[in-house]
């Protein structure tokens, strides 16, 4: 089974907006899902450049699904449904 | 910042901020300030928190109107956002109070009260009854019952309850101030006693609703910025943790900002650290009985406003800042100085310093680098023209300025006794006058006061956690020399 890979943006943005959840994010799913998913922090994932858009920052991807807004339970239920599906 | 329930609140007032400094940034500021409110709110959108679209465009004008920098108090509920946003740009002096309540976002929660619930189980004992000292529970058959008029909030009957029945409800800003400053008036509406409020900002991140609120300065320091001055940054120690790019990183993303040159307050850091340990070994020899630190701005408030009676405990130091600013306007006469600071309090005391002109908080920093699309961790790595030590860089943390203290001691170490508030809070409020008034501390002779627990990386306008933000502190820390080493 294929790992899934979960993008947590660590850009200004995302940050300014959230950082307080993103560290939480983070801790939680390498906690829940050590072994299923593959984290990788990265840089500005440049969804946050368009017009209002970094009012919905910090961003998550899930695979190729965008996660806005993102907060623990956002993030986990996306996931959720993706390895329902596998 | 610590646990927030309330982030949701935050980040509809970080949204407000950019889209302000968005506006100012476009041909047509005046105008897209009036719209704030419609743009975030259009026509047939979704009603996320409040009753309809239009409490909630209200609240946003609010936000809005607090973010250009004014106080409730000065809206009429007439004047357009536009004239606010035009006003901005000619205000010559910030306001003098750091924090307003936005009226119509304030809930008017329900007084602070204990009482019954349906749990309780009519038992034979009545616990209860026995616990209060008031005479203020009686019994209808079915249950107890609190008369409200006699209650005193005590608290006696609620751990008296076998079964946790009686819970006692609060009124979150109420309790979350220090100090009494902030309560709900005739109209059942919170408002803030001036004469009280030592700026702490606890409020602030006590409220559910966003109502208590700074004014903010972005525009006083875009403005500024915008008509070609000498602007200078004087960042506080603690955004070290609270921008996800390295300490190096900071002067070439505030030269992006327009800022001409960027000094570490850890710099001024250095001198109260050696005024300190100066003051405290005199002290102590003249056979005073303990010193409290003095670099906390809403301490200073505390003591100015609460304890006088503490004043001549406190250290004659002055503030990191304090020094800082007084290099800079050395080395810049003409320039215009803005201190980066993580809470609001420091916003009075620069009021206080000619040499501080404008404050803006770790938030509004971080709603600049969105509004300007400036990404900090791409921007170039720079040396600082001064070293800090470690221990003036490890200030903000609690337990920091003791151990500077510590490292720079030149009597006997077994002198030397310190001992942390790590948070300003209605008990240790008490602590600290006990001590000013008996002339005495058991716990040790030198009393480092912050007011956030976990010091000034717990601040109120924290972009980060606490955890998160203390391991970036100290892993830059840990670069610097020592003043141990040094002596
Ligand atoms: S916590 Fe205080 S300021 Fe906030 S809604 Fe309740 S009464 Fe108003
Ligand atoms: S003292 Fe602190 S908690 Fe109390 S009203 Fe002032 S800022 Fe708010
Ligand atoms: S900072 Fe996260 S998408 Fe740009």
């Amino acid at each position: 089974m294929e790992k899934i890979k979960v993008k947590i943006c660590q850009g200004t943005t995302c940050f300014v907006m959230g950082g307080e959840v993103i560290k939480s994010i983070h801790d939680t799913l390498v906690e829940k899902y050590a072994d299923k998913i593959e984290i990788v922090p990265v840089r500005c994932l440049e969804v946050c450049h368009d017009a209002d858009s970094f009012s919905q920052a910090p961003y998550v991807y899930v695979n190729d699904e965008v996660v806005s807004a993102a907060t623990v339970d956002k993030v986990i239920s996306v996931i959720e449904s993706k390895l329902k599906n596998e | 910042m610590n646990n927030t329930p309330e982030l949701e609140t935050r980040r509809l007032k970080r949204e407000v901020l950019v889209r302000i400094i968005k506006a100012f940034m476009s041909d047509n500021y005046a105008e897209n300030v009036r719209l704030i409110p419609y743009d975030m709110r259009p026509k047939g959108s979704e009603v996320p928190f409040r009753c309809c679209v239009y409490k909630e465009r209200a609240v946003l004008r609010s936000r809005t109107i607090a973010g250009l920098g004014f106080a409730m108090e000065d809206d009429d509920e007439r004047t357009l956002l536009s004239d606010f946003a035009q006003q901005a740009l000619t205000r010559q002096v910030p306001e003098p109070e750091p924090l307003t309540v936005l009226q119509n976002a304030c809930k008017g929660c329900p007084s602070a009260q204990v009482f019954v619930t349906e749990l309780c189980q009519n038992c034979v004992a009545k616990p209860c009854m026995k616990a209060c000292n008031f005479g203020a529970i009686s019994n209808n058959g079915k249950r107890s019952i609190i008369d409200q008029d006699k209650c005193k909030k005590c608290g006696m009957c609620m751990n008296a309850c076998p079964y946790h029945a009686i819970v006692k409800t609060i009124v979150p800003c109420e309790e979350a101030c220090p100090v009494g400053a902030i309560a709900k008036g005739e109209d059942g509406l919170a408002h803030i006693d001036k004469d009280k409020c030592i700026s702490c900002g606890k409020c602030v991140s006590a409220c559910p609703f966003g109502a208590p609120h700074a004014k903010s300065q972005v525009i006083d320091v875009l403005s500024k910025i915008k008509q070609g001055k000498e602007v200078i940054a004087m960042f506080a120690p603690a955004l070290v943790g609270h921008l996800p790019c390295t300490p190096e990183q900071f002067i070439d993303a505030f030269k992006k900002i327009g800022f001409s040159d960027v000094y570490e307050v850890a710099q001024g850091a250095d001198t109260t650290i050696q005024v300190e340990a100066h003051d405290l070994q005199e002290r102590l020899e003249q056979g005073a009985p303990f010193m409290t630190t003095s670099c906390c701005a809403a301490y200073n408030e505390l003591v100015k406003k609460h304890i006088p009676e503490i004043k001549p405990y406190v250290s004659d130091a002055h503030t990191p800042l304090y020094y800082t600013a007084e290099i800079v306007k050395k080395e810049h006469p003409n320039a215009e100085t803005v201190f980066i600071s993580p809470c609001f309090a420091k916003r009075k005391e620069a009021l206080d310093n000619p040499n501080v002109n404008n404050v803006l908080n770790f938030e509004e920093l971080g709603a600049i680098f969105i509004a300007y699309g400036i990404e900090v961790d791409t921007c170039e790595e720079k040396e600082y023209a001064f070293k800090s030590s470690k221990e003036a860089r490890d200030f903000p943390l609690s337990g920091g300025v003791a151990r500077s203290v510590q490292a720079a001691w030149k009597g006997n170490p077994e002198d030397l006794k310190p001992t942390i508030i790590n948070g300003l809070t209605k008990a240790t409020v008490r602590d600290l006058k006990v001590y000013a008034k008996t002339g005495k501390c058991q716990l040790g002779n030198l009393i480092e006061v912050m007011c956030c627990e976990g010091g000034c990386i717990a601040g109120n306008a924290g972009l980060n956690t606490v955890k998160m933000a203390l391991k970036k502190v100290t892993d830059y820390s840990s670069k610097s020399y020592s003043l141990k080493e040094d002596k």
